[in-house]
């Protein structure tokens, strides 16, 4: 639908005008430029970040940004993870305004799902290519999500949260204490994804992670358009307003459960994209691999990078990886430990600092005036 | 809380207590099939049919044994003193509440137990008493809302932007846009609906409740807190929607309005039916005068 | 399924279930009481518990005990608790201070959306239980042997030790005393006002600041009690003891009604106790995967809890 990006011209009303102006930050800004400029932008940005595994060689900078106790393009594959749970997860929260506190569950789902179907050690002993293990992978982690979420979003935002903790801790206790997902032994030998050079060489190999960051990224773009496109229909729509006032919602014809349900499985489906993304390089993953505080890592990334924009979500999942990342390597002056250890610690408090000076995330969500476009002028002529 | 406990009635009309349990096994695809049917030919011009309608809260009798009908294009006054169950009656037939006994019949099938989303898409539209728009979308935005009830695409269409989708997102926009024409607010298209006045706020959610394509359109009092051009204004505005077909059930404090704009009035009084007629057969009723009218004030 | 080894060790199990929930009952206060007055989930309330585990640790081990430690006769054993207690309360105290004023506080001020302040609460939590874990290496510490569990009631296969019975009754009677408080004293009266409607109650004169700082205390000293209780009985503690502890409190708290004082006693001992049934039924590696399923049961069932929220106003 270009036409609903076509910005509003000179003839928006003046009340209008303002009011994304004083809305502003980085995105009213994006929003207020011409679409071949927003274009263009957002293409210059894709480019910087294929480009990214070569920071390191920018002068000066580079070497700041770079992580030094684990190798960049490994630091980045694991922000491309990270961007795309809090991409789904914003889903969730942001859209639907369901507050999931164990969201890690189903990147476990989407791993796990391809670990018994791809290693050697699972009991199925299909073996399958990990491409082939995919689709179903994501089919099951968007069943979790529904079988979840069935008996659960008629309960309040309050209880939600409680049960979908509880949801995460029993797919953990299950991986743990399940003698068929193998607990601390976890699988090995899941296989990457496929594809070689010219040469024969692997190009999802071991040493290097840059092809995976590539892969994540392009993910994360598919996602990312995808996920627009849903937020610009009458989805997007039915979720604001399920968000805002659920039973005008549903007296205004919006099916509320059918709504909740499919940002649940759409959620649960990124979130095992995840998951398919880590098993296919990590090649290794067993119970531990899943902590709960990893989903309320997420869950504080996408409501620090600003819930419900698509921009503040994909920030904050790349600096919940990113800050623990460049920690690493870098010692103490106190303990003489590696900062890393400290890492959820340190994170703890840059969380605080954010919500405390910006409660509205870094990016807030902006409610755009979207559907004008150029009738605008029909409409109201100044 | 879900104890129930002695309060009055237009407390729980305010509350929204009790809401119809969406879990409840309900006759929900097609016409139910315990209700009798209302024979097309016994009364073809009947709308709605609320039949013997009792609505309890714990103790107290919101609604007793209330009994009236609708015809097709009238625009049909419902009103009593405060707290006489009116919102009630309205919450009873667009399915927030369920009634206790009795039936409520819409174009001869039985609407009792229906989830709100499917008596709205049945063709019932409402507007609240106190408005609730959806704050922080457009004011295109929330009738968009209304006008999606109809649309066939949903996840699937939008997530790939089939045609046929693309199609329903500019048709509704496009009606949208003529609805808030027809309000009078289409130069306030773009703006979030937070920041309207109240009378556009007001306007808006008619415009939301019209975009569901209702064949009935009950307005909860639309004209509380308008200024009498207001109110003039706002007659016109329900005369128009009765032009178009649209049957109209108008519950209102402003005699002046009601009588004025009105085909029919049935009267309630605690929660029960004291008067029914046209507006100057209510206005001569001893019993209305009474309970109503029983300060003599301006109002005819 | 063991049904006969549930019913065999019915009795064993009860017991064990009422003390580890008299446990979670004292903690799921401080969740209760937040919730009963801001609405919000106190998620750093599980670090209180932490650093009041470590408060008693610490205060012991300057006496120079440690878990190899002899356990000591009657009267010194009594000090020690005492100490131990004073200790953790008043750490947990200060604790549940300090995270109101540094998580809580400012957000308050600004108006923001409840989601932010689960988030601040969270990197509360996350800051402390993580600086525990780095000062501790992320190893287990011990707990002295103060109590050691001997028999004191025997009935049939069902051994009541002296240390069960003390933690329930000290976790009843903090309970009773803290009912009285909330029913009976004048900053009770101010906590309930807040709790019902905050407006009015600002409007009548409470100092909402203050009663919310108030209720974070009490939080605080209820969980410090269970701390040491929690130390006593498992005889370690982690880093993360809180945080797993925590969620089986917060269930708890719901699962009685969140908000409400004495569900949160209902909820804790039936939370242990089901818990051990399930235990017993399908193995103890399954015994927090049964509280949860349990949870979303009762709530399909009662969508507020068992006994309702009592100390906050009814929600639409």
């Amino acid at each position: 639908m270009t036409t609903t990006e076509t910005p509003p011209t000179g003839a928006v009303p003046a009340a209008e005008k303002k009011n994304w102006r004083t809305s502003g930050g980085v995105r009213g800004w994006f929003g207020r430029q011409h679409w071949a400029v927003r274009t263009v932008l957002a293409l210059v940005f894709a480019a910087v970040a294929y480009l990214l595994p070569y920071a390191g060689d920018v002068p000066v900078l580079g070497p700041q940004i770079i992580t030094e106790g684990i190798d960049w393009p490994s630091a980045l594959f694991n922000m491309s993870y990270y961007v795309l749970l809090a991409l789904g997860l914003n889903v969730v929260v942001g859209f639907a305004g369901l507050l999931d506190l164990g969201y890690v569950g189903f990147f476990a789902v989407g791993a796990y799902t391809v670990a018994m179907l791809t290693s050697p050690d699972s009991v199925l002993h299909t073996e399958w290519p990990w491409l082939a293990a995919i689709p179903v992978a994501l089919a099951i982690a968007m069943l979790s999500g529904l079988i979840l979420g069935w008996p659960t979003l008629r309960l309040r935002g309050d209880y939600l949260a409680i049960v979908t903790l509880g949801f995460a801790e029993i797919i953990r206790i299950f991986a743990t204490s399940s003698e068929t997902l193998r607990g601390d032994r976890g699988f090995s030998d899941i296989p990457h994804p496929p594809g070689s050079y010219a040469d024969g060489k692997p190009i999802f190999g071991v040493a290097d992670a840059t092809p995976y960051y590539w892969l994540g990224l392009s993910v994360i773009i598919l996602v990312i358009f995808g996920v627009r496109n849903l937020d610009r229909s009458r989805v997007g729509r039915s979720w604001l307003a399920i968000r805002e006032d659920e039973e005008a919602a549903e007296i205004m014809g919006v099916r509320t459960i059918k709504y909740k349900l499919w940002a649940f499985a759409i959620g649960a489906f990124i979130g095992g994209l995840g998951g398919v993304m880590f098993a296919g390089q990590q090649g290794f993953m067993n119970s531990q691999t899943f902590i709960l505080q990893f989903s309320i890592l997420v869950l504080a990334g996408v409501v620090m990078g600003g819930s419900g924009n698509l921009f503040g979500a994909i920030l904050g999942g790349a600096l919940i990886s990113y800050i623990p990342d460049r920690l690493r390597g870098i010692e103490d002056p106190i303990f003489h430990t590696d900062l890393f250890g400290f890492r959820f610690a340190i994170f703890g408090l840059v969380i605080i600092a954010i919500m405390i000076f910006r409660p509205q995330g870094l990016i807030p969500s902006r409610r755009r005036a979207m559907e004008l476009k150029d009738r605008e002028k029909e409409v109201a002529p100044q | 809380m879900s104890e129930p406990h002695m309060e009055t009635p237009q407390e729980l009309d305010a509350a929204n207590a009790r809401p119809v349990d969406r879990a409840m096994p309900t006759g929900t695809v097609g016409r139910s099939v315990g209700e009798p049917e209302l024979s097309g030919g016994r009364s073809g011009d009947v709308l709605l049919e609320v039949d013997h309608v009792t609505l309890r809260f714990g103790g107290v009798v919101a609604l007793n044994d209330v009994s009236f009908s609708l015809r097709k294009g009238e625009i049909f006054g419902l009103i009593g003193p405060n707290g006489a169950g009116k919102t009630t009656c309205f919450n009873a037939m667009t399915g927030v509440y369920r009634p206790t006994s009795g039936g409520i019949r819409f174009q001869g099938e039985s609407i009792v137990g229906k989830k709100k989303h499917e008596i709205t898409r049945g063709g019932i539209a409402r507007t609240f008493q106190n408005v609730r728009l959806f704050p922080e979308m457009t004011a295109l935005e929330n009738v968009m809302v209304g006008a999606d009830a109809h649309h066939k695409t949903s996840v699937v269409g939008a997530l790939f932007r089939l045609p046929r989708h693309w199609q329903e997102e500019k048709a509704g926009r496009e009606k949208s846009l003529e609805l808030l024409r027809f309000v009078g607010i289409e130069r306030r298209a773009g703006e979030v609906s937070r920041n309207l006045s109240y009378g556009e706020q007001r306007r808006l959610e008619i415009a939301r409740a019209l975009a569901t394509n209702p064949t009935l359109l009950c307005l909860d009092e639309p004209a509380a807190g308008f200024t009498p051009a207001e109110k003039v204004e706002l007659l016109e505005l329900i005369r128009k929607i009765r032009d178009t077909g649209v049957t109209v059930l108008l519950i209102e404090h402003d005699m002046r309005l009601v009588m004025g704009v009105t085909d029919r009035i049935v009267v309630l009084e605690f929660g029960k039916k004291i008067a029914e007629g046209t507006p100057a057969e209510v206005r001569d009723d001893p019993k209305v005068i009474a309970a109503y009218l029983g300060v003599p004030t301006d109002a005819a | 399924m063991n049904f006969s080894g549930l019913i065999q060790d019915f009795g064993p199990l009860t017991i064990t279930g009422l003390a580890q929930g008299a446990i979670i009952a004292l903690f799921a206060l401080g969740y209760t009481l937040v919730y009963g007055v801001l609405r919000l989930i106190n998620f750093a309330h599980s670090e209180v518990f932490l650093l009041g585990s470590y408060a008693c640790l610490i205060v012991w081990g300057l006496f120079g005990l440690d878990q190899n430690s002899a356990t000591p006769n009657m009267v010194a054993v009594l000090g020690y608790l005492l100490l131990g207690l004073l200790a953790a309360v008043v750490i947990s105290g200060v604790t549940a201070l300090g995270v109101e004023l540094v998580a809580y506080r400012p957000l308050r001020r600004r108006n923001a959306p409840p989601l932010a302040f689960l988030i601040t609460a969270i990197g509360a939590s996350l800051f402390i239980s993580e600086t525990v874990g780095v000062v501790t290496k992320r190893n287990i510490t011990g707990v002295p042997p103060l109590i050691r569990p001997t028999d004191v009631v025997v009935i049939g296969n069902m051994h009541v030790t002296n240390l069960q019975i003390l933690i329930i009754v000290l976790a009843l009677v903090a309970m009773f005393v803290l009912d009285r408080f909330i029913n009976r004293s004048r900053l009770g009266r101010g906590i309930r006002a807040v709790a019902q409607n905050p407006d009015s109650a600002a409007l009548m004169g409470v100092n909402k600041s203050r009663v919310i700082a108030l209720v974070f205390l009490i939080g605080g000293l209820m969980a410090g009690i269970a701390a040491v209780m929690y130390d006593l009985k498992i005889g370690v503690t982690r880093f993360d003891a809180g945080f797993l502890l925590g969620i089986e409190a917060f269930t708890a708290a719901v699962l009685g009604g969140i908000g409400n004082l004495r569900g949160a006693l209902l909820g804790g001992l039936l939370l242990g106790v089901l818990q051990n049934y399930a235990a017993g039924l399908f193995g103890t590696q399954w015994l927090h995967a049964a509280s949860f399923v349990l949870l979303v049961l009762i709530l399909l069932v009662r969508p507020t809890g068992l006994l309702g929220e009592s100390l906050g106003r009814a929600r639409a």
